[in-house]
């Protein structure tokens, strides 16, 4: 089976979409290939094949990227706008949350948004408080919005696809300091149904539902648990907004118990929802409450030993899982 | 001076004869209790969008804001959807789910609506960005105020566009009001139009009261957008008769400057040029008032005639296919 980064899947699948259509369009900073073909290359190679038209390098102007996106699609093209870093998307916020959300329903159904906001994030890599933070419970706050988070490669291909191709404006959050992780080549072709999770491990004791980098170490922790005899159901959301309720009630009626876990803070996150869904309409599953885990409710810090303490651990799910697997009926 | 022909300007006439009349009816509507909304009059303003319109075809497009219901009118926008719309009545043309401040045609060119200062123009580029990608010649206008000018999301949106050629008309209406800070009191600049050296394309600031300098401005700014020579920004001079927002009390406005303005109110000044000019007789621009008022009347009773929106719409067009929650 052959291997490949997130940035190759990734470059892939705008690669293929925009073959497969003339309507879709790909800018923002630095995303054509005389500027390099974006700051870690996932762009490479785009607008040699299709255009400095197609693939435009922008200035450093976020409302106007997304505005031009914005334009583009009302008028029915596919663009996908990178905005470099999630944090970089508040300057942007008027354009995605006042307008490319609404603009659907402010119209009656008269106009729609179809494009793809492409960004990265994420903490470990000593980039300290304004470029690791995860906002992504911001943007599923937010009627009218998508939001997708993949975990491997070839999710991030099928994802990118079905974003492309979804009618609606979709956030596609990509993990920087996993972007050189290796995994499975994904299909060519191939789509990632928006809404549909991932069960990564079937297990009958405790459900550990979430989305990222981190859920894939929580199915190498189910491994190790295994052997324990402690059965764990992994669950990959792989889409934030609209999450499978379905996955999710269908994992914990079996279980009896969950934890969710994000690399976001924990407080006022998606793990939060998706807790409050399980304890309204499972609750009579339940042998004893969720438990969320998610980052430090503080800014991401610089030094290493506090960006580490910042972060959820896998200790943390661990032992949530190991207390949960215990709790009897 | 380019000869503007006598089709063109009654054409220009008709549209301002709506307008003001629209305006009219919609205040008065709202003293009444018959609308319940906030609304931004743009009594005064008429001349620069019904003289840009005028220019206009139907593919090409506008993005507007709260203040630009005659901008949306001026673009053909239907009468009768626009006051159901204003009702919140399901036969708007947002099925009342915009409002007065998200009024959408986009049959007419009317792609967007936004209450949101400056943001108007971004979206603008990325029209126009998609009809030159298309092979087009359509252009874009983008109508926003003085202060908006003030916004980042201007100086990015002028370097944009600039930079990629679009074919954009930034169209600043300079009322010399912002809610209620004076033009000076809260922009550095003398004239809006001077920023267009900054960005490198051309600026003007033209009478906006006056048909014969906003068509000779207009015109040449969509000559040039059409032929692929890129944005111009067009900053026209005018005055809201009405203050901020309805029910304003013009306290910050100083003495007697209101009256002043509204004293050389350009409908009248340019109707009663027309009949001095010889390009209308009284009689006809009587007809086209006439003819105006019977629309807006119709349109008043096919939107109370017309049902409100039932419940179940609340979840529709939030996406293309109703999410289950
Ligand atoms: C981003 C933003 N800030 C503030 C407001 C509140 N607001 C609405 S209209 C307005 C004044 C805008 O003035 P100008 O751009 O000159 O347009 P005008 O209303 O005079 O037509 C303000 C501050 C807003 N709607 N959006
Ligand atoms: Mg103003």
């Amino acid at each position: 089976m052959s291997q490949v980064t997130f940035v190759q899947s990734i470059n892939q699948a705008l690669h293929d979409a925009m073959e497969d259509d003339a309507r879709v369009l790909v800018l923002g900073e630095d995303v054509g290939d005389a500027e390099g073909g974006g700051v870690v290359g996932i762009t490479k190679g785009l607008s040699q094949a299709f255009g400095c038209e197609r693939v435009k390098s922008t200035p450093i102007s976020e409302q106007a990227i997304m505005g031009a996106a914005i334009g583009a699609a009302l008028k029915g093209f596919r663009p996908v706008a990178e905005i470099m870093l999630m944090n970089f998307t508040t300057v942007a916020s008027d354009m995605i949350v006042n307008h490319a959300a609404k603009l659907r329903f402010m119209s009656g159904g008269q106009t729609s948004v179809p494009l793809v906001v492409r960004t990265m994030t994420g903490a470990g890599v000593s980039n300290g408080g304004q470029h690791s933070d995860y906002l992504e419970a911001w943007y599923a706050h937010t009627a009218g919005l998508k939001v997708v988070l993949p975990s491997t490669p070839a999710d991030a291909y099928g994802l990118m696809r079905a974003c492309i191709d979804d009618p609606d404006p979709c956030i596609f959050v990509e993990t920087l300091p996993a972007l050189f992780n290796k995994g499975e080549a994904p299909v060519r072709g191939s789509r990632v149904p928006l809404g549909k999770a991932a069960v990564l491990r079937e297990g009958r004791d405790v459900s550990v539902i979430g989305y990222g980098r981190i859920i894939q170490s929580v199915a190498q922790l189910a491994d190790r648990l295994a052997g324990e005899g402690v059965s764990m159901e992994v669950i990959d959301l792989r889409t934030v907004s609209p999450f499978d309720k379905e996955a999710v009630l269908a994992s914990v009626r079996k279980t009896g118990a969950a934890v969710v876990v994000h690399e976001a803070v924990r407080e006022f996150g998606v793990g939060s929802e998706i807790s409050s869904l399980i304890h309204e309409e499972a609750f009579a599953a339940l042998r004893a409450p969720v438990r969320r885990i998610g980052a430090k409710f503080a800014p991401v810090p610089f030094s290493k030993p506090l960006e580490t303490a910042s972060l959820p651990s896998l200790d943390e799910v661990e032992a949530a899982v190991r207390e949960l697997a215990a709790v009897t009926a | 001076m380019t000869q503007i022909s006598d089709d063109l300007l009654l054409s220009i006439f008709e549209k301002m004869a709506l307008l003001k009349q629209n305006d009219e009816k919609m205040r008065a509507s709202i003293s009444s209790g018959r609308l319940v909304m906030p609304y931004y009059s743009y009594r005064g303003q008429e001349v620069i969008p019904a003289t840009i319109s005028a220019l206009l075809r139907d593919d090409d497009t506008i993005c507007t804001i709260y203040r630009g219901t005659h901008d949306a009118l001026a673009k053909g926008c239907p009468v009768d959807r626009l006051w159901a719309e204003l009702g919140g009545r399901a036969t708007g043309t947002c099925k009342g789910k915009g409002g007065p401040m998200h009024i959408t045609h986009p049959e007419t060119g009317v792609m967007v609506t936004t209450g949101i200062v400056g943001s108007s123009m971004p979206i603008a580029n990325g029209l126009a960005w998609a009809a030159k990608l298309e092979g087009s010649d359509a252009v874009t206008v983008a109508y926003f105020g003085d202060g908006a000018s003030n916004i980042g999301a201007f100086h990015e949106s002028l370097n944009l566009a600039s930079l990629w050629k679009l074919p954009v008309l930034f169209v600043c209406s300079n009322n010399l009001y912002s809610e209620h800070t004076r033009f000076a009191a809260g922009t550095a600049i003398d004239s809006v139009a001077k920023s267009a050296a900054a960005y490198s394309m051309p600026g003007v600031r033209v009478d906006g009261n006056d048909v014969l300098a906003m068509h000779a401005a207009a015109a040449e700014a969509i000559d040039r957008a059409r032929a692929g020579e890129g944005p111009t920004l067009i900053e026209a001079m005018t005055f809201r008769f009405h203050g901020h927002v309805f029910g304003d009390d013009d306290a910050y406005m100083g003495e007697g400057e209101k009256a002043e303005r509204m004293a050389a109110d350009p409908y009248p000044r340019f109707r009663a040029w027309l009949i001095d000019e010889g390009h209308a007789s009284e009689d006809r621009l009587a007809a086209i008032e006439a003819e105006q008022a019977e629309r807006i009347e119709a349109a008043i009773r096919f939107a109370l005639d017309s049902e409100f929106p039932p419940a179940s719409e609340v979840l529709t067009d939030v996406y293309e296919q109703e999410m289950a929650r």
